[in-house]
């Protein structure tokens, strides 16, 4: 049987494309299957109007690349995601969720900073920035509260901390093209430490890093997850609205 | 990591929420979101309800805040005002130079 699947040709213009569109879609993705089993409304559409903000973004960098988006999104096998690995990480409890978002939503929301002078993505940047910064609050003030809340949210936001620490490292890996991730850790650090001090929570040791994403070796977390996404466009490749 | 039962919890507190749309309008009652507290109500407000763009400014107010009138006193307290239709200010000539008030 015929592959549904496609290849990209990379240049340097599309790896850099690619990692932050499959950063958006996969982080969106995963936090769309929140919708539903939310633990409040208010936070369900929450979560899905965070949610809908990345899959936007996905959606204009896929555009820039001048390739098909749909065919980027839904016929990619899962070797030729560029995300980073802590945003195909299963979603976990609600403070895993909201430490990730946490975590990531600060790293990103100082790459669109950045990235705002820059000639490719600049224009992308702008709004996503705005968007972004609204994700980095609403999720620090959750951090806080499981922090500060009570034994059973504490212990589940460390645990939270813990766990997604060693996916970190990835987030500041030197990219050829663009705003230099690494450069943006001290600012990082500097932005993720009060909050994680006003939650009440330690800071997780630098240890051995989480790596392979960028270079399109995940998790099998990536695989499952994209079997789900994808299932119907590559079942009924020419399916319509 | 899902599985395990949730604590018996507190209820969440209840706020209203009022949004002005435009600058010089006055805000106005949309509904009412549940929050832990005062910034998390102004986040889920913001969330729920100003979605498509509705909003400027955003109050939120503990419900239990609100004194509310009692429904059964509804015929003391305005019913009366229907027979008092010299209230209205229906009863003035307005002259053509005042244009529309």
């Amino acid at each position: 049987m015929a592959s549904t699947s496609i290849t990209v040709e990379e240049t340097a213009e599309r790896g850099l494309l690619l990692a932050r569109a499959d950063d958006a879609l996969v982080l969106g993705h995963r936090l769309s299957e929140w919708t539903g089993r939310a633990p409040l409304l208010e936070e369900e559409l929450a979560l899905a109007n965070v949610a809908l903000d990345l899959i936007g973004q996905a959606r204009a960098l896929y555009q820039a690349t001048g390739l098909d988006e749909d065919a980027l999104a839904y016929r990619r096998d899962a070797s030729g995601f560029r995300n980073a690995l802590i945003m195909e990480l299963p979603n976990g409890d609600f403070a895993v969720t909201m430490a990730r978002l946490f975590l990531v939503s600060t790293a990103t929301d100082l790459y669109w900073r950045a990235a705002v002078a820059d000639e490719l993505l600049g224009p992308i940047a702008a709004r996503a920035e705005k968007e972004t910064a609204y994700h980095v609050r609403h999720a620090a003030e959750w951090l806080v509260r499981l922090g500060d809340g009570t034994a059973e949210s504490h212990r589940r936001a460390q645990d939270a901390l813990d766990l997604l620490w060693p996916y970190t490292g990835e987030l500041f890996e030197p990219a050829p093209l663009g705003p230099d991730p690494a450069a943006l850790r001290p600012a990082w650090e500097a932005a993720v430490a009060p909050v994680i001090a006003r939650a009440t929570l330690r800071r997780p040791a630098d240890g051995w890093m989480q790596s392979g994403g960028r270079s399109g070796r995940h998790t099998e977390h990536l695989g499952h997850m994209l079997a789900e996404m994808q299932v119907l466009p590559r079942t009924y490749p020419d399916a319509r609205w | 990591m899902t599985d395990a039962a949730p604590p018996p919890e507190a209820p969440i507190p209840l706020w209203e929420v009022f949004l002005r749309s435009r600058n010089g309008l006055a805000h106005k009652h949309v509904g009412s979101v549940h929050a832990v507290d005062a910034t998390l109500a102004l986040q889920a407000a913001r969330d729920v309800y100003t979605r498509r763009g509705e909003g400027l400014s955003i109050w939120v107010v503990p419900s239990a805040a609100i004194v509310a009138s009692d429904p059964a006193d509804k015929d003391t307290l305005f019913e009366p005002t229907g027979s008092k239709i010299y209230r209205h200010p229906t009863f003035y000539e307005v002259p053509e130079d005042v244009g529309h008030m």
